[in-house]
């Protein structure tokens, strides 16, 4: 199983900070930091699982999660999103839209590492 | 002794020159040359047709018989003369503005253009006038016969004379008071003669009169000697008499059709009016100054039983002065015949008006439409009514004998006409008479009057059998004729006056409440009782009907053509519209009417124009305007949307103010998340690799340093947010202190370009020109600064452009200096530029590290500091302008 | 009139003075109504019923008279003292009037 996550992120700190433990977890990890292209940019590398933050710049990660899952193909996708606005609202929202993870920055990172692990479980 | 022959040449000669008089007149005034014409002399000369040859000669009788009893039939009108800013103005105002040809014209006018009150006043005035004119004419007659003597006694014969008196008469009024048709044109010539004669009957009682008072009794003080030992030497007046008498002649002056016609109608100038407010009274207080005189001293020198009526005839006459019997017979003469002239004009109108024009038009089926020229049909039923009238005149002359019946008629005459007061004060006065309040009130006071003062002045056994007047009809005591409902012992004149006009007031007064006028009528008498008050359009015509067309013909047939081509082209014209032929519309066919009811009385003209236009004359808007009423309620329901205005302005105002409170309940929400945002944004950087550093084992010391200086860097930039924040809230919560000092703007700028470029990863290039800068400001310079730093660091951060240029421009505007800086990036899209100043507002597709309060906290600052900042729209890029505050550039100066 | 050397003042004063001089005018065939029924309250008839002298025949005349020259004067010199505000109003009916009837 090709372990590979798409990171879709725009602060270069928190990039750096994922690729780091994922690598290590044995991850292939790949960054995107634009939301307007982010789709298009799934449907093309076709990860096992994409990590989402929220506040995006062109186009912010509920919309793209609700794109994702009217796509067949990206259904069961796991998504994790991760959020700096702390809205409960928001968090409803993508539950809705069919998250399947939703963590609030700052993150420890064992839980980061965790939910990832959990999730490719499930998608087993 | 002067020949009877002698004296009907001068007679003949007098009248010759009045004709002469009248053409010249005319003729002066066809050609436009009015002048004295229509002065204020005139004006109230031609009033002098109120004296009669009734008050002329029989003054002096009335005098002889009754003391100063005589004068109050000269009091009435010069107190309505006096008080002529209370009726007169108003009467005359409308009368005008009506057109109005007669007291029958108004009346109907004002009732809705009532036919059926036009024709009633219209009989009433024949009847009540008919027998005054007997009167003039038997005067005349008696005093030629004066003339005629004992002994010339076949050369004359009183009916012969009287009959050729009436001819002479008739042709002199057919001739001038015929020759214009429109009323409203005014007869010049008539009015020009009837002011000679009021000049010659004037100037003959006078001489008359000093004739008496220097040449018999030897001047004043022997005079009033001789006026206290004769029979009227102590003032014995019956009181009721005296009141009723003025009164009534008051009554009368306002409402005798001849009266009206040169009150009203020849009225030219309002200001006449004013002038004969003083001037008539004179004349009337000189016309009787020495009716006394010549009373005292005709009964003194006339043995008894003469006729006390023509002392001013005999007076002289005993005393041998022919020439100046003469002139006082041409006086009277001119009295007699002025009053028959004026009079049968006036009703010669009224009949041809509101009787033969309207039988006229119906037997003419479809009216106005057909036939020919209607102008003549008017002409010459107003010449057939003239004769009509003078031939009633004479044949009541004829038949009444001459005798002493006429002598009363005077005053009975009075009250007939005396019985239009209540139906014409009460419309001009008050809005709420009605037509059926006027027709009644005119019935009742008209029947009152034959029945109590015209019937039974023929005496006992006449018309009315002696039985009647002893017990009443069938036997009933209460309505015996000089007595009714028991009050007996009244003089019957004081009688007749008190019963006709309570009655006929309080049957005007109770039908008017209790019946409802018509639209028309309500617009009228809105009309009438407003006339002071500028509101003329009231009613109209719906003119979808009506051509121009049919309208211009029938005109033509009224007006004449050339009056009528006139019109309608001035119409035209005023219109703006091209050719002859204006539009319809309702002010026009208002005026039209009212043209047309100068010439044959404003009920015909109605209807004609109501025949044209067709249907209903009176449209719902009219209807509106009519009465108080409906005005009331359209300025109260105009309340009622002034209130619902405000309600749902508050309304407005409610919703505004939520919308506000949901705005600012939507940004504080959108503000927290930001905050929240850009506060966790830093720590999961800062907690991630904290939890890095201390749980990975085996670190390189490169990474460690790495992932530390970025924990560093994170720190500093959550410093820098929370420093901003603090800063913008102490901004906005006006708690900053303000360091202001002096210093120059170029210097400021230098400051601030080299912090903000300090550590920069791209180049700007930054022109400016320091000769521009050379100012000096007086501000928080610190602040400017901070506002200068950043709006460059922006320039840097987000210029998009190859090489980026910032342009710092600094203009002066007298007093006003503005520091614009222009980069060359890409403009700030337009549905974003209204949000730049918003707090945490970055435009989404720019990367920066700021928090985006950098151009609120920009805003914050230059409001503190009494300045401004805006963005410009540029093509080239973007522009933000800071426009330095006013007294910091003052001190710049 | 006057000069204007205070305007304010003087206007104020003459529009006041117009005003009551109007009055005036309104009041004065009043005035007439109540002078020339005066006489109802002389004696008449014969002396013997022990009632004043009747009034003399001249004196009536006078009186009558006096008030006539009374009443006129006064209607002359009130039209001469508002004789600008009458003309005007009057002046403005024929302005508006006169167009049409002429």
């Amino acid at each position: 199983m090709d372990k590979h996550v798409l990171l879709v992120e725009d602060e270069m700190n928190i990039i750096e900070a994922i690729r780091f433990l994922l690598s290590r977890e044995g991850w292939r990890v790949d960054t995107h930091s634009d939301g307007a292209t982010a789709v298009e940019i799934i449907r093309k590398l076709r990860p096992t699982l994409v990590v989402l933050d929220y506040m995006l710049p062109g186009k912010n990660g509920l919309d793209i999660l609700l794109e994702l899952r009217n796509d067949p193909d990206f259904v069961n996708l796991p998504v994790l999103m991760l959020t700096a606005r702390g809205q409960l609202r928001d968090r409803e929202q993508a539950e809705k839209a069919g998250v399947s993870r939703f963590m609030t920055k700052p993150f420890s990172n064992t839980e980061v590492v965790t939910a990832v692990r959990d999730l490719v479980q499930l998608a087993r | 002794m002067a020949s009877v022959n002698q004296l009907i040449g001068v007679s003949i000669a007098y009248v010759v020159f009045l004709f002469a008089v009248a053409f010249f007149a005319e003729r002066a005034a066809a050609s436009g040359r009015r002048g004295w014409l229509g002065s204020p002399l005139v004006y109230t000369l031609s009033l002098s047709i109120y004296c009669t040859a009734w008050t002329f000669y029989g003054a002096v009788g009335y005098a002889a018989r009754s003391g100063m009893e005589f004068v109050t039939i000269y009091l009435g009108p010069s107190l309505v003369m006096i008080g002529w800013w209370w009726v007169l103005r108003k009467l005359v105002r409308i009368g005008r503005a009506q057109r109005a040809t007669s007291v029958a014209d108004l009346i109907s006018a004002r009732y809705g253009k009532s036919n059926t009150l036009a024709i009633v006043v219209t009989i009433m005035s024949v009847i009540g006038v008919t027998p005054y004119i007997a009167l003039q004419l038997q005067s005349v007659t008696l005093s030629l016969s004066i003339f005629a003597g004992p002994d010339d006694a076949g050369g004359f014969s009183q009916p012969g004379g009287a009959f050729w008196i009436a001819v002479g008469l008739a042709v002199f009024t057919v001739l001038f008071g015929t020759r214009n048709l429109n009323a409203n044109e005014r007869h010049d010539g008539v009015v020009i003669a009837i002011a000679v004669e009021a000049v010659v009957k004037l100037v003959a009682l006078m001489a008359v009169g000093i004739f008496v008072v220097w040449g018999i009794a030897g001047g004043i003080g022997p005079m009033m000697e001789r006026i206290n030992t004769s029979p009227i030497g102590e003032w014995n007046v019956d009181r009721s008499r005296w009141v009723a008498l003025t009164a009534l002649s008051a009554a009368a002056f306002l409402c005798l059709p001849r009266m009206f016609q040169v009150l009203v109608v020849e009225n030219q100038d309002e200001r006449h009016l004013q002038i004969a407010s003083w001037a008539f009274p004179l004349y009337l207080l000189l016309m009787s100054l020495f009716v006394v005189p010549i009373a005292v001293v005709g009964l003194d020198l006339m043995p008894a039983g003469s006729n006390p009526d023509l002392f001013v005839l005999t007076v002289p006459l005993a005393e041998g002065r022919i020439g100046l019997a003469t002139l006082s017979f041409l006086g009277g003469f001119s009295s007699a015949t002025s009053m028959v002239i004026v009079a049968t004009l006036a009703l010669a109108t009224m009949v041809s008006n509101h009787v033969v024009m309207p039988v006229w038009l119906n037997a003419q089926g479809n009216g106005a439409s057909v036939s020919g020229d209607v102008r003549n049909v008017v002409i010459f039923a107003r010449r057939t009514s003239i004769l009509v009238i003078i031939g009633f005149g004479y044949l009541y002359y004829r038949f009444s004998g001459g005798g002493a019946a006429l002598a009363a008629i005077g005053l009975i005459s009075f009250v007939g006409v005396a019985q239009f007061l209540p139906a014409m004060l009460g419309g001009i006065f008050w809005r709420g008479a009605t037509r059926t309040g006027a027709l009644s009130g005119l019935i009742v006071g008209f029947v009152i009057w034959v029945y109590c003062s015209l019937l039974p002045s023929f005496g006992p056994d006449v018309v009315l059998s002696r039985e009647l007047f002893e017990v009443g009809p069938w036997g009933v005591g209460l309505l015996r004729p000089e007595a009714l409902f028991g009050i007996e012992g009244l003089d019957a004149t004081v009688h007749a006056v008190v019963w006709s006009l309570t009655l006929n007031t309080f049957a005007f007064v109770v039908m008017s409440l209790m019946t409802f006028p018509g639209p028309l009528e309500r617009l009228q008498g809105a009309q009438f009782v407003n006339v002071f008050d500028h509101s003329t359009q009231t009613r109209g015509w719906d003119a979808a009907f009506a051509t121009s067309e049919d309208l211009m013909i029938m005109s033509q047939r009224i007006l004449g053509p050339t009056e009528a081509q006139n019109l309608f082209r001035a119409e035209a014209r005023k219109q703006g519209v091209r050719g002859h032929l204006p539009e319809p519309t309702q002010a026009f066919l208002q005026h039209l009417e009212r043209e047309l009811a100068a010439s044959v009385g404003s009920a015909t003209a109605h209807a004609m124009i109501s025949q044209l236009v067709g249907g209903a004359s009176v449209s719902v808007q009219d209807l509106m305007a009519v009465a108080d009423e409906s005005a009331q309620i359209l300025e109260y329901s105009n309340q009622l949307e002034a209130k619902s205005a405000e309600l749902s302005r508050t309304a407005g105002q409610l919703r505004e103010a939520n919308d506000k409170l949901t705005a600012l309940s939507v940004q504080k929400d959108a503000f927290l998340s930001q905050i929240s945002h850009e506060l966790r944004t830093p720590m999961t950087s800062i907690r991630s690799f904290t939890e890095i550093l201390r749980d990975t084992e085996g670190l390189g010391q490169v990474e460690k340093t790495k992932y530390a200086s970025i924990i560093h860097g994170e720190t500093i930039r959550l410093t820098r947010l929370l420093d901003a924040l603090l800063d913008l809230s102490v901004l906005e919560n006006g708690q900053v202190n303000l360091n202001v000092e002096s210093g120059r703007l170029s210097e400021v700028l230098d400051k601030s370009i080299v912090t903000a470029q300090a550590g920069a990863m791209r180049p700007l290039t930054i022109k400016r020109r320091h000769l521009d800068e050379a100012i000096i400001l007086t501000t928080d310079l610190d602040r400017l600064n901070q506002v200068f730093i950043n709006l460059i660091t922006n320039a840097q951060k987000y210029c998009a452009a190859q090489t980026p240029i910032l342009t710092i421009e600094v203009h002066r505007n007298g007093e006003n200096v503005s520091v614009v800086f222009a980069d060359n990036g890409i403009p700030i899209p337009v549905q974003s530029r209204a949000l730049i100043f918003e707090k945490f507002a970055r435009i989404k597709d720019t990367e920066g590290d700021g928090a985006g309060l950098g151009l609120a906290i920009c805003r914050e600052i230059m409001t503190r500091l009494g300045g401004n900042i805006r963005y410009a729209p540029d093509l080239e890029g973007n522009a933000f302008v800071i426009d330095l505050p006013r007294s910091a550039a003052m001190a710049a100066q | 009139m006057k000069p204007p050397s205070k305007p304010a003042i003087f206007l104020e004063r003459s529009g006041y003075r117009q005003r009551r001089m109007m009055d005036a005018l309104r009041v004065l065939p009043v005035l007439g109504v109540f002078l020339w029924m005066f006489p109802l309250f002389w004696p008449t008839g014969p002396a013997e019923h022990g009632i004043a002298e009747p009034v003399k025949m001249s004196s009536a005349v006078i009186y009558v008279f006096g008030v006539w020259v009374l009443l006129i004067a006064m209607s002359f010199g009130l039209r001469r003292i508002l004789r600008a505000t009458l003309e005007q109003e009057a002046a403005e009916v024929e302005e508006a009037s006169g167009g049409e009837a002429r």
